[in-house]
Protein backbone atom coordinates (compact mmCIF):
# COMPACT_ATOMS: atom_id res chain seq x y z
CA UNK A 1 0.00 0.00 0.00
CA UNK A 2 1.23 3.47 -0.39
CA UNK A 3 3.98 2.79 -2.91
CA UNK A 4 3.16 5.22 -5.38
CA UNK A 5 3.02 7.96 -2.32
CA UNK A 6 6.03 6.77 -1.16
CA UNK A 7 8.04 7.76 -4.39
CA UNK A 8 7.32 11.28 -4.09
CA UNK A 9 7.61 13.59 -1.83
CA UNK A 10 4.93 15.15 0.58
CA UNK A 11 3.84 18.08 -1.13
CA UNK A 12 3.63 20.16 2.41
CA UNK A 13 7.16 19.62 2.54
CA UNK A 14 8.01 20.50 -1.25
CA UNK A 15 10.02 23.45 0.41
CA UNK A 16 8.26 25.68 -1.71
CA UNK A 17 5.89 28.37 -0.52
CA UNK A 18 5.95 31.47 1.31
CA UNK A 19 8.61 32.08 3.92
CA UNK A 20 9.52 28.39 2.90
CA UNK A 21 13.32 29.24 4.94
CA UNK A 22 11.63 29.31 7.90
CA UNK A 23 7.97 27.66 7.73
CA UNK A 24 8.21 24.69 6.24
CA UNK A 25 4.54 24.12 6.06
CA UNK A 26 1.10 24.86 7.36
CA UNK A 27 -2.13 22.43 9.04
CA UNK A 28 -5.51 23.52 9.34
CA UNK A 29 -7.78 20.90 11.02
CA UNK A 30 -11.67 20.93 11.64
CA UNK A 31 -13.37 18.82 14.29
CA UNK A 32 -16.75 17.54 13.56
CA UNK A 33 -18.82 15.14 14.44
CA UNK A 34 -22.26 13.42 13.55
CA UNK A 35 -25.48 15.11 14.75
CA UNK A 36 -27.10 12.65 17.58
CA UNK A 37 -24.81 9.90 18.24
CA UNK A 38 -22.67 9.28 20.75
CA UNK A 39 -18.72 11.02 20.25
CA UNK A 40 -15.60 8.20 19.96
CA UNK A 41 -14.09 8.74 23.48
CA UNK A 42 -18.12 7.17 24.82
CA UNK A 43 -19.13 5.53 21.84
CA UNK A 44 -19.77 1.93 21.98
CA UNK A 45 -18.68 -0.51 19.36
CA UNK A 46 -21.72 -0.07 17.03
CA UNK A 47 -22.26 3.17 17.08
CA UNK A 48 -18.84 3.90 16.02
CA UNK A 49 -19.42 0.95 13.36
CA UNK A 50 -22.54 3.11 12.21
CA UNK A 51 -20.53 5.90 12.39
CA UNK A 52 -18.19 4.11 9.85
CA UNK A 53 -20.75 3.39 7.43
CA UNK A 54 -22.77 6.79 7.23
CA UNK A 55 -18.90 8.01 6.07
CA UNK A 56 -18.48 4.76 3.62
CA UNK A 57 -22.27 6.15 2.02
CA UNK A 58 -20.91 10.05 1.68
CA UNK A 59 -17.79 8.58 0.00
CA UNK A 60 -19.83 6.11 -2.30
CA UNK A 61 -22.07 9.65 -3.02
CA UNK A 62 -20.02 12.57 -3.57
CA UNK A 63 -18.08 12.98 -6.66
CA UNK A 64 -15.99 15.08 -4.66
CA UNK A 65 -14.52 12.25 -2.04
CA UNK A 66 -14.32 9.93 -5.50
CA UNK A 67 -11.18 11.31 -6.40
CA UNK A 68 -9.49 9.96 -3.37
CA UNK A 69 -8.74 7.16 -1.60
CA UNK A 70 -10.86 5.61 0.96
CA UNK A 71 -9.46 3.36 3.86
CA UNK A 72 -11.06 0.64 6.44
CA UNK A 73 -8.08 0.75 9.35
CA UNK A 74 -8.33 -2.57 9.44
CA UNK A 75 -6.82 -3.09 6.48
CA UNK A 76 -3.85 -0.52 6.91
CA UNK A 77 -0.93 -2.71 8.01
CA UNK A 78 1.23 -1.23 10.96
CA UNK A 79 4.09 -0.79 8.56
CA UNK A 80 1.87 1.47 6.87
CA UNK A 81 0.45 3.59 9.50
CA UNK A 82 3.88 4.43 10.16
CA UNK A 83 4.26 5.34 7.15
CA UNK A 84 0.92 7.54 7.15
CA UNK A 85 1.90 9.33 10.76
CA UNK A 86 5.18 10.42 9.45
CA UNK A 87 3.97 11.47 6.33
CA UNK A 88 1.57 13.73 8.72
CA UNK A 89 -1.47 12.08 7.07
CA UNK A 90 -2.61 10.74 10.59
CA UNK A 91 -2.25 11.52 13.98
CA UNK A 92 0.11 9.22 16.06
CA UNK A 93 -2.55 7.68 18.34
CA UNK A 94 -5.16 7.37 15.46
CA UNK A 95 -4.50 3.69 14.76
CA UNK A 96 -4.04 2.04 17.88
CA UNK A 97 -6.40 -0.18 19.73
CA UNK A 98 -9.92 -0.68 18.60
CA UNK A 99 -10.44 -0.11 15.02
CA UNK A 100 -13.76 0.97 13.98
CA UNK A 101 -12.36 3.72 12.25
CA UNK A 102 -11.56 4.87 8.44
CA UNK A 103 -9.60 6.74 6.31
CA UNK A 104 -9.88 9.30 3.42
CA UNK A 105 -7.20 10.42 1.69
CA UNK A 106 -7.51 13.50 -0.54
CA UNK A 107 -5.40 13.67 -4.28
CA UNK A 108 -1.82 15.09 -3.80
CA UNK A 109 -2.08 14.04 -0.57
CA UNK A 110 -3.19 17.83 0.54
CA UNK A 111 -6.40 16.49 2.72
CA UNK A 112 -7.05 13.64 5.33
CA UNK A 113 -10.37 12.89 6.44
CA UNK A 114 -9.74 10.46 9.97
CA UNK A 115 -13.10 8.65 11.14
CA UNK A 116 -13.54 8.04 14.52
CA UNK A 117 -10.24 9.89 15.83
CA UNK A 118 -11.16 11.79 19.14
CA UNK A 119 -14.04 13.59 16.75
CA UNK A 120 -16.26 11.08 14.58
CA UNK A 121 -14.63 13.40 11.89
CA UNK A 122 -10.71 15.54 11.72
CA UNK A 123 -10.58 17.16 7.81
CA UNK A 124 -6.87 18.59 7.90
CA UNK A 125 -5.54 19.98 4.73
CA UNK A 126 -1.86 21.02 4.35
CA UNK A 127 0.12 23.36 2.60
CA UNK A 128 3.62 24.01 2.21
CA UNK A 129 5.24 27.36 3.73
CA UNK A 130 3.05 29.80 5.52
CA UNK A 131 -0.48 29.35 4.15
CA UNK A 132 -3.15 29.18 6.53
CA UNK A 133 -5.71 30.52 3.74
CA UNK A 134 -4.72 27.48 1.30
CA UNK A 135 -5.04 24.96 3.94
CA UNK A 136 -7.95 26.28 4.89
CA UNK A 137 -9.54 26.72 1.48
CA UNK A 138 -9.27 23.05 1.46
CA UNK A 139 -10.28 22.02 4.52
CA UNK A 140 -13.79 23.68 4.00
CA UNK A 141 -14.07 22.42 0.85
CA UNK A 142 -14.19 18.88 1.92
CA UNK A 143 -16.21 20.28 4.87
CA UNK A 144 -18.85 21.76 2.61
CA UNK A 145 -19.09 18.61 0.96
CA UNK A 146 -18.98 15.91 3.31
CA UNK A 147 -21.65 18.48 5.46
CA UNK A 148 -23.99 18.15 2.31
CA UNK A 149 -24.44 14.08 3.48
CA UNK A 150 -24.28 14.54 7.38
CA UNK A 151 -25.94 16.60 9.68
CA UNK A 152 -23.43 17.97 11.74
CA UNK A 153 -23.47 18.77 15.36
CA UNK A 154 -23.72 22.25 15.90
CA UNK A 155 -24.95 24.71 18.19
CA UNK A 156 -25.34 28.56 18.22
CA UNK A 157 -23.86 29.62 21.09
CA UNK A 158 -21.48 26.75 20.86
CA UNK A 159 -20.20 26.31 17.69
CA UNK A 160 -19.29 22.96 16.02
CA UNK A 161 -19.58 20.43 19.25
CA UNK A 162 -16.78 18.31 19.74
CA UNK A 163 -15.71 15.50 22.13
CA UNK A 164 -13.02 18.17 23.99
CA UNK A 165 -14.39 21.43 24.67
CA UNK A 166 -11.31 22.83 24.21
CA UNK A 167 -12.07 21.96 20.45
CA UNK A 168 -15.68 23.34 20.52
CA UNK A 169 -16.66 26.67 18.40
CA UNK A 170 -14.76 26.53 14.83
CA UNK A 171 -12.92 23.27 15.66
CA UNK A 172 -10.43 24.81 14.12
CA UNK A 173 -6.65 24.41 15.17
CA UNK A 174 -4.03 26.25 12.36
CA UNK A 175 -0.54 25.31 12.91
CA UNK A 176 2.71 26.09 11.51
CA UNK A 177 6.07 24.26 11.43
CA UNK A 178 8.58 26.57 12.08
CA UNK A 179 12.68 26.54 11.97
CA UNK A 180 14.68 28.32 14.12
CA UNK A 181 18.24 27.51 14.76
CA UNK A 182 19.29 31.19 14.69
CA UNK A 183 16.87 31.94 18.10
CA UNK A 184 18.32 28.74 19.55
CA UNK A 185 21.76 29.43 18.78
CA UNK A 186 21.49 32.72 19.89
CA UNK A 187 19.78 31.30 22.90
CA UNK A 188 16.34 33.72 22.40
CA UNK A 189 14.44 30.77 22.04
CA UNK A 190 12.57 31.04 25.71
CA UNK A 191 11.62 34.88 25.24
CA UNK A 192 10.64 34.18 21.83
CA UNK A 193 8.32 31.45 23.39
CA UNK A 194 7.19 33.54 26.34
CA UNK A 195 5.89 36.08 23.95
CA UNK A 196 4.58 33.74 21.95
CA UNK A 197 2.20 31.93 24.26
CA UNK A 198 1.58 35.57 26.05
CA UNK A 199 0.10 36.17 22.65
CA UNK A 200 -2.36 33.30 23.63
CA UNK A 201 -0.85 31.05 21.35
CA UNK A 202 1.20 27.33 21.90
CA UNK A 203 4.41 26.69 21.41
CA UNK A 204 5.86 22.74 20.99
CA UNK A 205 9.26 21.39 20.43
CA UNK A 206 10.02 17.94 20.96
CA UNK A 207 12.98 17.59 23.88
CA UNK A 208 14.81 14.87 22.21
CA UNK A 209 18.15 13.85 24.11
CA UNK A 210 19.62 16.63 26.15
CA UNK A 211 17.76 20.08 26.08
CA UNK A 212 17.95 20.90 22.66
CA UNK A 213 14.96 21.08 20.61
CA UNK A 214 14.86 18.04 18.21
CA UNK A 215 15.77 19.81 14.93
CA UNK A 216 14.96 22.92 16.13
CA UNK A 217 11.83 22.39 14.48
CA UNK A 218 8.84 24.19 16.57
CA UNK A 219 5.12 24.17 15.89
CA UNK A 220 2.98 26.93 16.35
CA UNK A 221 -0.55 26.72 16.89
CA UNK A 222 -3.97 28.81 17.77
CA UNK A 223 -5.11 27.63 21.15
CA UNK A 224 -8.10 28.83 21.20
CA UNK A 225 -11.31 27.88 18.86
CA UNK A 226 -14.42 29.42 21.02
CA UNK A 227 -15.34 32.90 20.51
CA UNK A 228 -12.68 33.82 17.50
CA UNK A 229 -13.54 33.23 14.21
CA UNK A 230 -11.76 31.39 11.30
CA UNK A 231 -10.56 34.18 9.28
CA UNK A 232 -8.89 35.62 13.36
CA UNK A 233 -7.49 32.57 13.77
CA UNK A 234 -5.61 32.79 10.37
CA UNK A 235 -4.88 36.52 10.99
CA UNK A 236 -2.89 35.35 14.65
CA UNK A 237 -1.03 32.45 12.95
CA UNK A 238 0.23 34.79 10.53
CA UNK A 239 0.65 37.49 12.23
CA UNK A 240 2.62 35.72 15.03
CA UNK A 241 4.65 34.10 12.36
CA UNK A 242 5.37 36.87 10.74
CA UNK A 243 6.77 38.03 13.83
CA UNK A 244 8.78 34.70 14.88
CA UNK A 245 10.26 35.10 10.82
CA UNK A 246 11.48 38.42 11.06
CA UNK A 247 13.14 37.44 14.75
CA UNK A 248 14.78 34.90 13.50
CA UNK A 249 16.11 36.78 10.66
CA UNK A 250 17.52 39.43 13.09
CA UNK A 251 18.95 36.32 15.07
CA UNK A 252 20.81 34.45 12.12
CA UNK A 253 22.27 38.12 10.84
CA UNK A 254 23.66 38.44 14.46
CA UNK A 255 25.12 35.13 14.08
CA UNK A 256 26.80 35.89 11.17
CA UNK A 257 28.15 39.29 12.72
CA UNK A 258 29.28 37.70 15.73
CA UNK A 259 30.07 34.30 15.23
CA UNK A 260 30.50 33.74 11.59
CA UNK A 261 33.29 30.85 11.73
CA UNK A 262 31.55 29.30 14.42
CA UNK A 263 28.63 29.04 12.57
CA UNK A 264 30.08 27.98 9.29
CA UNK A 265 32.31 25.41 10.70
CA UNK A 266 29.06 24.00 12.53
CA UNK A 267 27.01 23.67 9.08
CA UNK A 268 30.11 22.45 7.76
CA UNK A 269 30.59 19.82 10.25
CA UNK A 270 26.99 18.96 9.66
CA UNK A 271 27.02 18.16 6.06
CA UNK A 272 30.33 16.47 6.35
CA UNK A 273 28.77 13.85 8.58
CA UNK A 274 25.81 13.45 6.40
CA UNK A 275 28.17 12.91 3.68
CA UNK A 276 30.56 10.69 5.17
CA UNK A 277 28.77 8.82 8.42
CA UNK A 278 28.40 4.79 7.93
CA UNK A 279 26.25 4.88 10.33
CA UNK A 280 22.93 7.68 11.60
CA UNK A 281 19.84 7.58 13.53
CA UNK A 282 17.15 9.58 12.68
CA UNK A 283 17.56 11.91 15.41
CA UNK A 284 20.89 12.69 14.52
CA UNK A 285 19.59 13.25 11.16
CA UNK A 286 17.06 15.77 12.32
CA UNK A 287 19.70 17.48 14.21
CA UNK A 288 22.36 17.59 11.19
CA UNK A 289 20.11 18.59 8.60
CA UNK A 290 19.14 21.14 10.63
CA UNK A 291 22.41 23.07 10.55
CA UNK A 292 22.47 22.66 7.10
CA UNK A 293 19.32 23.98 6.08
CA UNK A 294 20.09 27.11 7.88
CA UNK A 295 23.39 26.50 5.55
CA UNK A 296 21.11 26.81 2.91
CA UNK A 297 19.36 29.67 4.01
CA UNK A 298 22.33 31.36 4.65
CA UNK A 299 23.95 30.54 0.87
CA UNK A 300 26.77 28.83 2.57
CA UNK A 301 25.46 25.86 1.38
CA UNK A 302 24.05 26.70 -1.77
CA UNK A 303 24.24 23.99 -3.74
CA UNK A 304 21.56 21.78 -2.28
CA UNK A 305 18.35 22.17 -3.10
CA UNK A 306 15.92 22.95 -0.16
CA UNK A 307 13.77 20.26 -1.58
CA UNK A 308 16.02 17.45 -1.54
CA UNK A 309 16.37 18.45 2.06
CA UNK A 310 12.92 18.25 3.19
CA UNK A 311 13.32 14.92 1.53
CA UNK A 312 15.87 13.64 3.17
CA UNK A 313 13.98 14.75 6.53
CA UNK A 314 11.41 12.42 5.18
CA UNK A 315 13.06 9.55 4.13
CA UNK A 316 14.99 9.17 7.12
CA UNK A 317 12.04 8.31 9.47
CA UNK A 318 11.93 4.94 9.96
CA UNK A 319 8.71 3.57 7.71
CA UNK A 320 9.88 5.55 4.72
CA UNK A 321 12.88 4.67 5.38
CA UNK A 322 12.32 0.99 4.55
CA UNK A 323 9.84 1.61 2.38
CA UNK A 324 12.58 3.25 0.31
CA UNK A 325 14.36 0.27 0.46
CA UNK A 326 11.35 -1.81 -0.03
CA UNK A 327 12.01 -4.39 3.40
CA UNK A 328 11.28 -4.08 7.15
CA UNK A 329 14.40 -3.87 9.04
CA UNK A 330 15.80 -3.72 12.52
CA UNK A 331 16.82 -0.40 14.25
CA UNK A 332 20.53 -1.59 13.65
CA UNK A 333 20.12 -2.65 10.19
CA UNK A 334 17.82 0.62 9.70
CA UNK A 335 20.94 3.14 11.37
CA UNK A 336 23.30 1.58 8.55
CA UNK A 337 20.94 2.12 5.45
CA UNK A 338 19.96 5.64 6.93
CA UNK A 339 23.32 6.64 6.42
CA UNK A 340 22.99 4.87 3.02
CA UNK A 341 20.29 6.83 1.69
CA UNK A 342 21.97 9.75 2.75
CA UNK A 343 25.11 9.38 0.90
CA UNK A 344 23.24 8.62 -2.22
CA UNK A 345 21.00 11.70 -2.13
CA UNK A 346 23.59 13.74 -1.41
CA UNK A 347 25.92 12.46 -4.07
CA UNK A 348 23.61 12.80 -6.61
CA UNK A 349 22.60 16.54 -6.03
CA UNK B 1 -0.35 7.75 44.84
CA UNK B 2 -3.51 7.56 42.22
CA UNK B 3 -3.17 8.52 38.62
CA UNK B 4 -3.74 12.28 38.75
CA UNK B 5 -6.23 11.02 35.58
CA UNK B 6 -8.65 8.05 36.04
CA UNK B 7 -8.03 8.77 40.27
CA UNK B 8 -7.99 4.31 39.97
CA UNK B 9 -5.12 3.09 39.23
CA UNK B 10 -1.79 3.21 40.70
CA UNK B 11 0.43 5.90 39.71
CA UNK B 12 3.79 4.09 37.92
CA UNK B 13 4.58 7.35 35.18
CA UNK B 14 6.27 10.41 36.89
CA UNK B 15 6.74 12.60 34.06
CA UNK B 16 8.29 16.08 34.47
CA UNK B 17 7.68 18.48 31.77
CA UNK B 18 8.61 22.07 30.48
CA UNK B 19 6.82 23.75 27.94
CA UNK B 20 7.01 27.04 27.22
CA UNK B 21 9.48 27.63 30.29
CA UNK B 22 7.22 26.21 32.59
CA UNK B 23 7.63 23.21 34.63
CA UNK B 24 4.60 20.87 35.31
CA UNK B 25 4.90 17.19 37.16
CA UNK B 26 2.48 14.50 35.93
CA UNK B 27 1.75 11.31 38.07
CA UNK B 28 0.08 8.94 35.83
CA UNK B 29 -0.80 5.35 35.66
CA UNK B 30 0.41 3.57 32.36
CA UNK B 31 -2.61 3.95 30.37
CA UNK B 32 -3.74 6.73 31.06
CA UNK B 33 0.18 8.23 30.14
CA UNK B 34 -0.15 5.90 27.00
CA UNK B 35 -3.45 7.71 26.50
CA UNK B 36 -2.18 11.20 26.33
CA UNK B 37 0.84 10.03 24.35
CA UNK B 38 3.20 9.46 26.51
CA UNK B 39 5.67 6.43 25.45
CA UNK B 40 7.84 4.67 28.20
CA UNK B 41 11.32 5.36 28.04
CA UNK B 42 11.93 1.91 27.29
CA UNK B 43 10.22 2.52 23.82
CA UNK B 44 12.28 4.76 21.17
CA UNK B 45 9.62 7.72 20.98
CA UNK B 46 9.12 6.50 16.74
CA UNK B 47 7.22 9.63 15.61
CA UNK B 48 9.31 12.11 16.60
CA UNK B 49 8.43 14.70 13.81
CA UNK B 50 4.65 13.31 14.11
CA UNK B 51 4.92 13.89 17.65
CA UNK B 52 6.04 17.38 17.12
CA UNK B 53 3.77 18.25 14.75
CA UNK B 54 0.37 16.53 16.39
CA UNK B 55 1.80 17.79 20.12
CA UNK B 56 3.27 14.80 21.93
CA UNK B 57 3.61 17.55 25.14
CA UNK B 58 -0.14 18.97 24.38
CA UNK B 59 -2.04 16.46 26.95
CA UNK B 60 -5.49 17.97 26.30
CA UNK B 61 -5.92 20.11 29.67
CA UNK B 62 -7.98 18.42 31.95
CA UNK B 63 -10.48 21.01 33.44
CA UNK B 64 -9.36 20.57 36.57
CA UNK B 65 -12.61 22.49 37.98
CA UNK B 66 -14.24 20.77 41.14
CA UNK B 67 -17.67 22.26 40.45
CA UNK B 68 -19.26 22.34 43.89
CA UNK B 69 -22.49 20.51 43.18
CA UNK B 70 -24.84 22.48 44.85
CA UNK B 71 -27.04 22.76 41.97
CA UNK B 72 -29.57 19.95 40.59
CA UNK B 73 -27.70 16.74 38.95
CA UNK B 74 -26.97 17.43 35.82
CA UNK B 75 -27.43 14.40 33.54
CA UNK B 76 -27.31 13.87 29.47
CA UNK B 77 -30.66 12.55 28.95
CA UNK B 78 -29.26 11.13 25.68
CA UNK B 79 -25.83 9.33 27.03
CA UNK B 80 -26.35 9.82 30.35
CA UNK B 81 -22.85 11.48 31.34
CA UNK B 82 -22.90 13.21 34.57
CA UNK B 83 -21.97 16.74 34.49
CA UNK B 84 -19.22 15.82 37.78
CA UNK B 85 -18.06 12.82 35.23
CA UNK B 86 -17.94 15.45 32.31
CA UNK B 87 -15.54 18.06 34.40
CA UNK B 88 -12.97 14.82 35.73
CA UNK B 89 -12.58 12.94 32.58
CA UNK B 90 -12.87 16.44 30.56
CA UNK B 91 -14.92 14.93 27.86
CA UNK B 92 -18.08 15.40 26.62
CA UNK B 93 -20.06 11.70 25.74
CA UNK B 94 -22.55 12.93 22.76
CA UNK B 95 -23.69 16.64 21.90
CA UNK B 96 -26.77 16.91 24.32
CA UNK B 97 -24.51 17.04 26.74
CA UNK B 98 -24.07 20.78 25.48
CA UNK B 99 -27.60 21.36 26.47
CA UNK B 100 -28.02 19.61 29.32
CA UNK B 101 -24.69 21.11 31.22
CA UNK B 102 -25.65 24.44 29.46
CA UNK B 103 -26.03 26.17 32.79
CA UNK B 104 -22.83 25.36 33.86
CA UNK B 105 -20.40 25.32 30.76
CA UNK B 106 -20.37 29.46 30.21
CA UNK B 107 -17.69 29.92 33.13
CA UNK B 108 -15.74 26.61 31.72
CA UNK B 109 -15.62 27.79 27.91
CA UNK B 110 -14.53 31.31 29.37
CA UNK B 111 -11.51 29.89 31.07
CA UNK B 112 -10.59 27.81 27.93
CA UNK B 113 -11.07 30.09 25.67
CA UNK B 114 -11.47 33.12 27.20
CA UNK B 115 -14.90 33.29 25.46
CA UNK B 116 -17.97 31.23 25.60
CA UNK B 117 -19.73 32.30 22.85
CA UNK B 118 -19.25 30.78 19.08
CA UNK B 119 -18.19 33.39 16.14
CA UNK B 120 -17.32 31.57 13.64
CA UNK B 121 -19.39 29.82 10.91
CA UNK B 122 -21.50 27.53 10.91
CA UNK B 123 -22.70 24.15 8.50
CA UNK B 124 -24.85 25.55 5.56
CA UNK B 125 -28.09 25.12 6.29
CA UNK B 126 -29.32 26.13 3.05
CA UNK B 127 -28.02 23.77 0.74
CA UNK B 128 -28.63 25.77 -2.68
CA UNK B 129 -30.32 23.77 -5.50
CA UNK B 130 -29.83 20.43 -3.23
CA UNK B 131 -32.86 18.71 -2.24
CA UNK B 132 -32.67 17.36 1.43
CA UNK B 133 -32.80 13.71 -0.58
CA UNK B 134 -29.15 13.97 -0.55
CA UNK B 135 -28.62 14.45 3.56
CA UNK B 136 -28.48 11.12 5.00
CA UNK B 137 -30.90 10.57 7.84
CA UNK B 138 -28.44 9.77 10.15
CA UNK B 139 -30.57 11.60 13.05
CA UNK B 140 -33.70 9.86 11.96
CA UNK B 141 -31.88 6.40 12.22
CA UNK B 142 -30.61 7.12 15.74
CA UNK B 143 -33.91 8.23 16.89
CA UNK B 144 -35.87 5.14 15.41
CA UNK B 145 -33.42 2.25 16.67
CA UNK B 146 -34.00 4.26 19.98
CA UNK B 147 -37.78 3.95 19.72
CA UNK B 148 -37.77 0.39 18.28
CA UNK B 149 -35.63 -0.77 21.51
CA UNK B 150 -38.20 1.23 23.68
CA UNK B 151 -41.11 -0.63 21.90
CA UNK B 152 -39.50 -4.20 22.20
CA UNK B 153 -38.89 -3.00 25.86
CA UNK B 154 -42.36 -2.62 26.10
CA UNK B 155 -43.45 -6.46 24.21
CA UNK B 156 -45.45 -3.45 21.64
CA UNK B 157 -43.89 -6.02 18.78
CA UNK B 158 -46.38 -4.22 16.57
CA UNK B 159 -45.02 -0.61 16.79
CA UNK B 160 -41.86 -2.21 16.80
CA UNK B 161 -42.35 -4.11 13.23
CA UNK B 162 -43.47 -1.13 12.05
CA UNK B 163 -40.66 0.73 13.22
CA UNK B 164 -38.24 -1.81 11.84
CA UNK B 165 -39.60 -1.67 8.30
CA UNK B 166 -39.04 2.26 8.28
CA UNK B 167 -35.55 1.50 9.14
CA UNK B 168 -35.17 -1.02 6.32
CA UNK B 169 -36.54 1.55 3.88
CA UNK B 170 -34.12 4.28 5.14
CA UNK B 171 -31.55 2.04 5.13
CA UNK B 172 -32.12 0.86 1.39
CA UNK B 173 -32.66 4.16 -0.44
CA UNK B 174 -29.52 5.79 1.69
CA UNK B 175 -27.36 2.09 1.90
CA UNK B 176 -26.44 3.23 5.37
CA UNK B 177 -24.49 -0.05 7.14
CA UNK B 178 -27.62 -1.70 8.98
CA UNK B 179 -27.27 -3.78 12.14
Amino acid sequence: MFEEMAKSPAAWLSGKGKDALVVLSTRVRLARNVAGCKYPPAADLDTKKRIVGYFDSTVARSKMLSLGQYYNAGDISNWDRDFLIERHLISPLFLNGELSKSLFLGPDEKVSIMVNEEDHLRIQALSAGLDPEGAFDIAVAYDAEVGRYLEYDYDPDFGYLTACPTNAGTGMRASVLIHLPGLVLTKEIDNVIKYITRSGLIVRGFYGEGTDVLGNLFQVSNQNTLGISEEEIMGQINRIAREIIEKEALARQRLIDEAADMIEDKIWRAYGILKNARVLTSDEVMNLLSAVRLGHAMKIIDFLDITLINEILLLSQPAHLQKYFGSEMDSNRRDFVRAQMVREKLRSN
Amino acid sequence: MKCQDCQKREAMVHLTQIINNEKTTLNLCQQCALARGFHSPLDNVPFPLAEILTGIASASPKLGLRQEDDGPRLVCDNCGLEFNEFTRQGRFGCGSCYKAFRPRLEPIMRKIHGNSLHRGRGPIVNKGNLDNSDVLPVKEEERLEEELTKAIESEDFERAAEIRDKLKTIRENFSLESK
